[in-house]
């Protein structure tokens, strides 16, 4: 039968050299390469005390973000719940009252913001979708566990901390035209 | 009488005299339809408030060939016999929408992700299809106070542009007038008197006709945004209306009831009060199925009903 690609070796049960018998040439060429890699360079690291450097775009755990003087930037738009193409984001709008003006930007806030992490892909679609500069991916890893419940994150794992030294800073995620934009205070986004 | 003889972006028509080239255009029907902002056909007076609808005329008629001086408001044009109608064709009227876009956005918020309009807005969609994404407007923009107009009704007066098809409406289909436009120009504003609050039983048409998030529907405030509700149809036997419905239902609860809107964006039946505040339950209506959104809405996200939705999108946006 003609083969099918010319690749295919014949077989032959020719009788070995006196060399090839004594298998030991093949041995220590074998070992070499063993022996080779015990210096060479190891391609795993010790995890979790030790981790890889992370790009400054990886898209990791979400993050919700406050403005400058702490009040949320989300306004519940429902913008990134519409580009998710796994419909992981779900929220509920409620409305800003009187004496809340230092907690939320928007005259509308999202009171239930949810994200399954289950179900998210990690795309980055609701990042690119938010009006608002909100919702930001970042090099946080969003950590292993045994049970499913855990893993819907709300707000209280979401928000960022309101303390200063803790925020999270996605600044090396915004393009440049982004940072230039947001230097211009007269425009009602920047305010 | 004869039929006049109409060429729309190289397209020949007949029509009746004193058709405009607007309706004339919508015989037509697909992208030579100019948008309209302030013109509802239901309304009778309403147009030549917005110019979103401007055409270049290239040739009056065939007795007088000459073309119009200027670009033309569609909506209020009547057409003559041998008329020679540049919409989309005529880079000169693509330029002039733009301009409108932009001057219609000088004091419009942009608050869309507040807003309870946004994704069936006109003005979105206007400014999607026709506009620039960048604006050259440095000022303050003018704010106003949200006021009230009933219990059920809110006008935020930032994001009105002064269509007046709301006031068409107080003065055509309530009868009685009790909502009107104070001021003229960038002060002018539409408003009630608080203390002779709209009680006609139409007045709720109101949110409909808005081509805006100016008059919305207070009992639907920051409920859902619009394209995480399913829109159903639905009637009753309604003794005021024709209770031809649209329901927006989340789950099993109905968020809000409006009319049913055709390609245009326009109501097909005007409908009641009690028809669209009263009634929140799923067992005062009797539902027909889902009502068919364009796939090219925000809408009908996520809704896989076609196989190759590109045959089956006429180009436009908004509801149908």
């Amino acid at each position: 039968m003609q083969s099918l690609t010319n690749r295919s070796k014949v077989v032959s049960d020719k009788k070995m050299t006196f060399m090839e018998k004594i298998y030991l040439p093949a041995i220590i060429k074998g070992m070499m390469i063993t022996i080779t890699h015990f210096f060479s360079k190891k391609t795993t690291i010790s995890y979790p005390e030790e981790t890889r450097p992370f790009s400054p775009v990886y898209r990791g755990m979400h993050v919700l973000k406050r403005d400058d003087i702490g009040r949320e930037r989300c306004t519940a738009c429902g913008l990134c719940a519409v580009a998710c193409p796994a419909e992981a984001i779900t929220m509920i709008a409620a409305e800003r009252k009187a004496g809340e003006e230092n907690l939320y930007r928007e005259e509308k806030y999202a009171s239930s913001y949810e994200i399954n992490m289950l179900r998210c892909i990690f795309c980055g679609d609701c990042e690119e979708a938010c009006p608002k500069e909100a919702i930001f991916l970042t090099n946080r890893i969003v950590e292993a566990g045994y049970q499913r419940e855990p893993f819907i994150f709300t707000k209280n794992e979401l928000v960022e901390p309101l303390d200063p030294a803790k925020r999270i800073d996605v600044s090396k995620r915004q393009t440049k035209a982004v940072l230039e934009f947001k230097k211009n205070g007269n425009l009602p986004h920047n305010k | 009488m004869s039929l006049y003889k109409v060429t729309i972006d190289t397209i020949e028509i007949e029509v009746e005299p004193g058709t405009t080239i607007l309706n004339a255009a919508r015989r037509i029907g697909g992208k030579v339809v100019p948008p309209t902002m302030c013109f509802y056909s239901k309304l009778k007076g309403s147009g030549g408030k917005c110019r979103s609808c401007l055409v270049k005329v290239a040739q009056s008629s065939e007795k007088d060939p000459r073309p119009m001086p200027k670009l033309v408001a569609s909506c209020s044009t009547p057409v003559q016999d041998g008329m020679v109608v540049e919409n989309i064709t005529s880079p000169e009227v693509v330029e002039a929408r733009k301009a409108i876009v932009e001057f219609l956005l000088i004091n419009h918020p942009l608050d869309c992700p507040v807003c309870d309009q946004a994704g069936e807005c006109d003005l979105q969609n206007l400014t999607y299809e026709h506009g620039l994404s960048s604006q050259r407007y440095e000022e303050e923009r003018i704010t106003f106070e949200r006021i009230d107009i009933g219990e059920k009704i809110q006008l935020h007066m930032n994001r009105c542009i002064l269509c007046y098809r709301c006031v068409y409406v107080a003065d055509q289909i309530t009868g009685k007038r009790v909502h009107g436009v104070l001021y003229r120009g960038d002060h002018a504003e539409i408003s009630t008197y608080v203390s002779n609050v709209i009680e006609n039983d139409f007045s709720g048409n109101i949110i409909d006709v808005c081509p805006v998030g100016a008059l919305t529907d207070k009992t639907f405030r920051f409920k859902s945004r619009v394209w995480f509700t399913k829109p159903m149809n639905a009637h009753r036997n309604c003794s005021k209306c024709a209770g031809e419905v649209v329901l927006w239902e989340s789950g099993e609860d109905i968020l809000r009831v409006t009319g049913r809107k055709d390609q245009y964006g326009e109501l097909e039946h005007f409908i009641c009060n009690e028809c669209r505040f009263e009634k929140k339950k799923t067992s005062d209506w009797i539902i027909e199925g889902p009502r068919k959104i364009k796939h090219s809405s925000v809408i009908s996200q996520n809704n896989y009903e076609y196989i190759n939705p590109a045959e089956n999108n006429d180009g436009n946006l908004g509801i149908t």
